[in-house]
């Protein structure tokens, strides 16, 4: 090993195998990844096709091979689902190890799908969440209808729960009707759950003032949804007809926005003399949000003004009497 | 007792204050039946008061545009542009007049002629209002109207909040400045004397 060129050879040809072993599947997983999930390479025998646009299928007996598509509905973005609630998860804590095996057999595509009460349900761990009684709300919603189910919304590979940990209220607005137009301004998946006319929401909520800043600012079940002052989101969505479209609902000191959009934090009833100050913090809401001090300023200045002009009216009428 | 008429507010001048005056009083109605919106009966139905509040928004703004330019390129300017010297004794002089020498049946300190439309107290509380207040509140009103368009954030708190805010203090403070505008022009020779003026354009006084 004297020859410094055969050294030089030796570590070069060294990094050139060390790079030749990284496969571009292993290039994907992200060290954020194996932070939160012990079953990151596990899961890749999964995420190698469904994790993809496409996957190759084979035909043994004729040695032929094909690509194909993965269908939206099975694809899974391993960004969203290593950052969604379920991220620790492997992919055969719901679903049959008889997925392991490709092409996937008869048996595994019987298995039934888990829904949010097979695992939430009557569990002290969860009961803070109420599944229970969401469960109560959405057999009575609008939504209760064949093939709809938490799922329809809650997308377990990706569902965040945004509403609860909002830091940005912003985001989470945005996260949340996000949820509802992926079906109601996508009449492609509108199809797949009713055979309804087309929705389309611009047009629907066109007596809306300032339509843009209402979609920006409040969520969709804000006035699509019943209160129900046991859970942090309501989840009974009304028929059409008896959506909120009073705006003194929302524009109004006892707005219904503190029995929804802010109840998480309403613990905050008034801040800097602002009543349902919380709101501020994110908008305006010209009726809800008087400031009471501003309020008791003004009736103090008005009333004054109408006492001088009072009692100059008095003065001037004496006066008037004496001539 | 003779009469001295004088022909002070022309036609423009009359028809753009009975606009004003008229879209003033919606406003004032409606942005107070909105302010105090609550979920039962208001005032006036909130959906009918945003309308209503917006379209008289628009006429007065675009009314104000006339006043603006009718005070550039008519005599009607000079009212607002001259300034007295020694402002504030002046202003002392007629607030006492208000005060206390109209009950003593003192003349007017600073009589009406046809280049001096305005007392001194009249005249610095119509600048600050048409030249100050109206542009807040015009601005302050645009902004509410596109909510979308304006900034996120303003000195660290919301947009809207700001607008808004300032749009309810200067729109309570020309509604004070209206109260106290009614009742002076009850200060005539009679009380309907000022308001008969704003109609057939004549100021009216006895000599």
């Amino acid at each position: 090993m004297k020859n410094p060129i055969i050294v030089l050879t030796i570590f070069l040809l060294a990094i050139a195998a060390t790079l030749v072993a990284q496969t571009d599947d292993t290039l994907k997983l992200k060290p954020s990844y194996f932070e939160v999930n012990d079953f990151v390479e596990d899961n890749e025998a999964c995420l190698q096709c469904h994790g993809e646009t496409t996957f190759i299928i084979e035909d043994p007996n004729s040695g032929k091979s094909k690509n194909e598509r993965m269908y939206s509905e099975r694809a899974i973005d391993r960004d969203a689902f290593y950052s969604s609630e379920h991220k620790a998860f492997a992919c055969t804590d719901c679903h049959s190890y008889e997925y392991t095996t490709f092409p996937h057999s008869i048996e595994a595509r019987m298995e039934e799908q888990f829904l949010c009460l097979d695992c939430h349900g009557y569990d002290e761990t969860f009961a803070k969440y109420h599944f229970e009684d969401i469960e109560v709300e959405f057999q009575s919603s609008i939504h209760n209808i064949e093939g709809f189910t938490c799922w329809s919304c809650h997308v377990p590979h990706s569902y965040k729960a945004f509403m609860r940990n909002a830091d940005d209220l912003q985001e989470a607005i945005l996260y949340d009707n996000n949820m509802c137009l992926r079906c109601h301004a996508n009449f492609d998946r509108f199809t797949l759950l009713t055979d309804r006319e087309e929705i389309v929401v611009v047009e629907s909520h066109d007596w809306l003032p300032n339509q843009a800043a209402h979609f920006k600012k409040v969520r969709c079940i804000e006035c699509h949804t019943e209160i129900n002052d046991s859970l942090l989101i309501a989840h009974k969505i009304l028929p059409k007809t008896e959506a909120v479209q009073n705006c003194t609902e929302c524009h109004s000191k006892d707005s219904r926005l503190m029995h929804t959009l802010y109840k998480f934090q309403s613990l905050e009833e008034r801040k800097g003399g602002f009543v349902n100050g919380i709101m501020i913090n994110n908008t305006y809401v010209i009726g809800a949000n008087q400031n009471v001090w501003l309020n008791r300023l003004s009736f103090l200045i008005f009333g004054g003004t109408l006492l001088v002009i009072g009692f100059h009216t008095f003065l001037r009428i004496r006066k008037q009497k004496k001539n | 007792m003779a009469t001295k008429r004088i022909y002070l507010y022309p036609k423009w001048i009359r028809l753009w204050h009975i606009i004003n005056a008229l879209m003033f009083l919606t406003l004032i109605v409606t942005g107070i039946s909105l302010h105090y919106a609550t979920r039962g009966n208001n005032l006036i139905p909130f959906q009918l008061s945003v309308g209503l509040h917006n379209a008289c928004a628009i006429v007065l703004t675009i009314n104000y545009g006339v006043f603006v330019l009718g005070n550039m390129f008519t005599g009607n300017g000079m009212y607002y542009r001259k300034w007295r010297k020694n402002l504030w004794p002046k202003l002392w002089k007629q607030f006492l007049f208000y005060a206390v020498g109209i009950f003593k049946g003192e003349p007017h300190p600073f009589p009406i002629t046809k280049k001096q439309k305005f007392n001194p107290l009249q005249k610095v509380s119509y600048v600050f209002a048409m030249y100050f207040g109206m542009p807040l509140l015009i601005i302050s009103g645009i902004a509410l109207m596109f909510p979308e368009k304006i900034s996120i954030t303003i000195f660290n708190i919301s947009g809207l909040l700001f607008y808004d805010t300032l749009h309810i203090i200067v729109g309570f403070i020309l509604s004070i400045f209206l109260l106290i505008h009614l009742y002076t022009c009850t200060l005539g020779d009679k009380p309907g004397t000022l308001f008969k003026s704003m109609v057939n354009g004549y100021h009216e006084e006895h000599e």
